[in-house]
């Protein structure tokens, strides 16, 4: 794992035509150099459209790096800004044709409908994703950004702004959906001359890529919205804790921290207030319980991430017991937006006590893997099918994976849901931080159950005895059964073990453990008898064979 | 705030040790500075020894102990070298439902190594990473720094055995 891909080195070559267009471009190419599409060499089509553009001779035009425009199963991507035409799979063959299309570009072109990939989606932590140059201060102020953070110091009081987000009706995006209003509020009434602001880009939940796209497309989204934050709750310190395991993301957050300590939208008197507020970057070392607020706090005091009890809360007691906010970084993300367009627009989105929009990373069995963000409230169906292009080879669809391993799996019958944190937690299973897993046939229910079960295994610090314990017997109850070896027994004590890990582990990792064995135990029951009375396997994926086992 | 240990000198006159002292020097020199540190001596050695964990902790004031305590806690280091070429497989949702359970057992099966392990020969290191966030590549892994999406076991034992 301390491989990192050799796109990260490269980013930092300037691209060639950038300086080329003074006055606005008649047209721009837009090419998605985020993690995925970077891994299919979209640098090199940056580079090589640069090239060509300037043989060419056509210097009207604008090549340009972005963010993650989302649809990146189909990468690489270059979209013409323009008409909103979209070039996918991008081959060093293919820039002859974007060439001509930018050719073809007229001041009287306006962005045509992408498909509904697109057009369903609402953007507001996402809004510059694709849109701007990551690592482009200037860009990012040029599509209003900033603008928050300059009218909170110049016209707001702490009070002011703590309830504009509390009327906003946000929640925390990191899983648990805590409401972000009052938790800023108790932060900012806590005692405490130094008080710490920490953003959580401690994205561990396997499948989920939401906050490494937002950190490589708009890392000063997130920290403006950490500046705000500080205000908010008087704090002048401020960490990013991020994984190591997304080089890019931590390779352009530390270049947006430069610019915006050079511009004095970080450091001692922002924006010439007498507001100060700086920021540092930790640096995760692959533990999935640091995504825990306390163990996340002992892992930025440079010891062994093992979560404590609580409370007393980080809001009140957190890092070197000072007085801490830990917001993810979808929440911060939100913030500009907020403070920018107002609480009563932010509130009119969503429903229920589910305000505003969430962000999803749409992956597994499903045609349009990606980045989408969707209002709160709509349907599982809508964002599987019209959104996500449905299953790949139209196979049947079996179930969704949402809330990583602290999550469940919704069925078929379930499709028409409408999703909010209420209606998952209603079925079993958990908003989490938004990665989608789309499974269809060809997964047996069991073995993704014991999947989640050995990760939670593996991932546990090991400090209370029902998570350490109760996780690997857990995890081999259910290779018992997957080997075609388990009785009703074992399946009575599977159940009642998994409560009790429930109800006494320590922290979120060992309390939400059980939770995929509930959901596929309440809609897959015939499943897992069908490995024990039948000894089959219905998806045919665990080899049960009663003399040896055949890998 | 004052350190009040003595700094130690680094272990051998290899400048990498230099990248190692400026980026705890940067910290204050400081416990909290451990895993920084750490990592900071993994990329300039590739690996943690026991001299490396024992300079960390020296000049950080943290006991030996605590620092092996963090070095076997995170995953993400590794206190054995490693062989000359890596292979990070993707053990995600998205790449296991879509193979990775097959890849690793056919490295197994051609090559005899389970992850972490390196081969017999010292050529080939296996690992697997929880998610590489690469999930529209499912099924990814990241072979000597270049990540490949859509892999089969096949092609992968056929790129490593020609490495």
């Amino acid at each position: 794992m301390s491989e990192m891909p050799s796109a990260a080195r490269s980013i930092r070559r300037r691209v060639s035509t950038e300086e080329i267009a003074e006055q606005p471009p008649r047209a721009s190419a837009y090419v998605c150099e985020a993690a995925s599409c970077m891994s299919a060499q979209a640098h090199d089509i940056t580079v090589r459209l640069g090239e060509r553009a300037a043989e060419a001779g056509l210097t009207d035009v604008l090549i340009k790096r972005v963010g993650c425009l989302g649809l990146c199963a189909a990468g690489p991507l270059v979209e013409i800004a323009e008409t909103a035409q979209l070039f996918e799979r991008v081959k060093p063959d293919d820039v002859e044709g974007i060439i001509k299309a930018l050719k073809k570009v007229k001041s009287t072109d306006t962005r045509q409908p992408q498909g509904p990939f697109f057009e369903k989606q609402l953007r507001v932590a996402t809004e510059n994703l694709g849109r701007i140059d990551p690592e482009s201060l200037d860009d990012f102020v040029g599509r209003g950004g900033y603008e928050a953070l300059k009218r909170v110091l110049s016209e707001m009081t702490s009070t002011d702004v703590r309830e504009e987000i509390t009327r906003s009706g946000l929640r925390g995006r990191g899983g648990a959906g805590y409401p972000t209003g009052l938790k800023w509020t108790t932060v900012a009434k806590a005692q405490g001359a130094q008080k710490y602001v920490i953003c959580n880009a401690d994205e561990g939940d396997p499948g989920a890529f939401m906050d490494r796209s937002v950190l490589e497309s708009d890392p000063f989204s997130i920290l403006e919205g950490m500046a705000i934050a500080a205000f908010a709750v008087h704090a002048s310190e401020g960490y990013i804790y991020c994984r190591a395991e997304y080089p890019l993301a931590v390779s352009r957050l530390r270049l947006a921290i430069r610019l915006a300590q050079r511009a004095g939208f970080l450091g001692a008197g922002i924006a010439d207030t007498s507001f100060n507020f700086d920021v540092q970057i930790r640096l995760g070392a692959g533990a999935f319980v640091c995504g825990e607020e306390t163990a996340l706090i002992a892992s930025v005091e440079g010891r062994r991430g093992t979560p404590r009890p609580r409370p007393p809360y980080p809001a009140v007691q957190g890092l070197w017991d000072c007085p801490t906010l830990i917001n993810n970084v979808e929440t911060f993300a939100n913030v500009g937006a907020i403070l920018r367009k107002g609480s009563e627009w932010y509130a009119g989105i969503g429903v229920g006590k589910s305000k505003g929009t969430k962000v999803f990373a749409l992956a597994g069995r499903i045609v349009n893997t990606g980045l989408v963000e969707v209002p709160m409230g709509m349907t599982l169906r809508e964002i599987v099918y019209d959104i996500g292009g449905g299953l790949i080879d139209g196979r049947p669809f079996k179930a969704v994976q949402t809330g990583g391993p602290s999550g469940g799996c919704i069925p078929a019958q379930l499709l028409d849901m409408a999703v909010s944190y209420e209606s998952l937690i209603e079925v079993g299973s958990f908003m989490g931080s938004g990665g989608l897993i789309v499974m269809d046939d060809t997964s047996c229910m069991v073995d993704v159950a014991k999947y989640f079960q050995d990760f939670c295994r593996e991932e546990s610090c090991g400090k209370c005895v029902p998570c350490r314990v109760g996780t690997t017997q857990l995890y081999m109850l259910l290779d018992l059964i997957t080997r075609g070896e388990a009785t009703l027994d074992d399946l009575a004590q599977l159940e009642r073990l998994a409560g009790i890990v429930q109800k006494t582990a320590l922290c979120g990792l060992g309390q939400g453990a059980p939770n995929p064995i509930f959901s596929t135990l309440r809609y897959f029951r015939d499943e897992y008898l069908a490995h024990i009375v039948d000894k089959v396997c219905p998806a045919g994926v665990c080899t049960i064979t009663p003399a040896e086992v055949t890998a | 705030m004052p350190v009040l240990h003595p700094k130690p000198p680094a272990p051998t006159d290899d400048k990498r040790w230099k990248i190692v002292e400026t980026r705890m020097r940067r910290m204050g020199d400081r416990p909290s500075a451990l895993i920084e540190a750490l990592h900071a001596a993994q990329e300039a050695f590739g690996y943690l020894d026991t001299e490396a964990l024992n300079f960390v902790g020296d000049t950080l004031g943290v006991p030996h102990s605590r620092v092996y305590g963090v070095a076997t806690f995170y995953s993400f280091f590794t206190l054995k070298p490693q062989g000359e070429h890596t292979c990070v497989v993707c053990t995600g949702t998205a790449c296991y439902i879509n193979g990775a359970k097959e890849i690793l057992v056919g490295l197994d099966r051609a090559l005899h190594v389970k992850p972490k392990e390196t081969t017999a020969d010292g050529k080939i290191s296996i690992l697997t990473a929880r998610c590489l966030g690469a999930c529209s590549l499912a099924p990814a892994v990241i072979v000597d720094g270049d990540v490949k999406g859509k892999v089969t076991a096949a092609e992968l034992v056929a790129q490593l055995e020609a490495m």
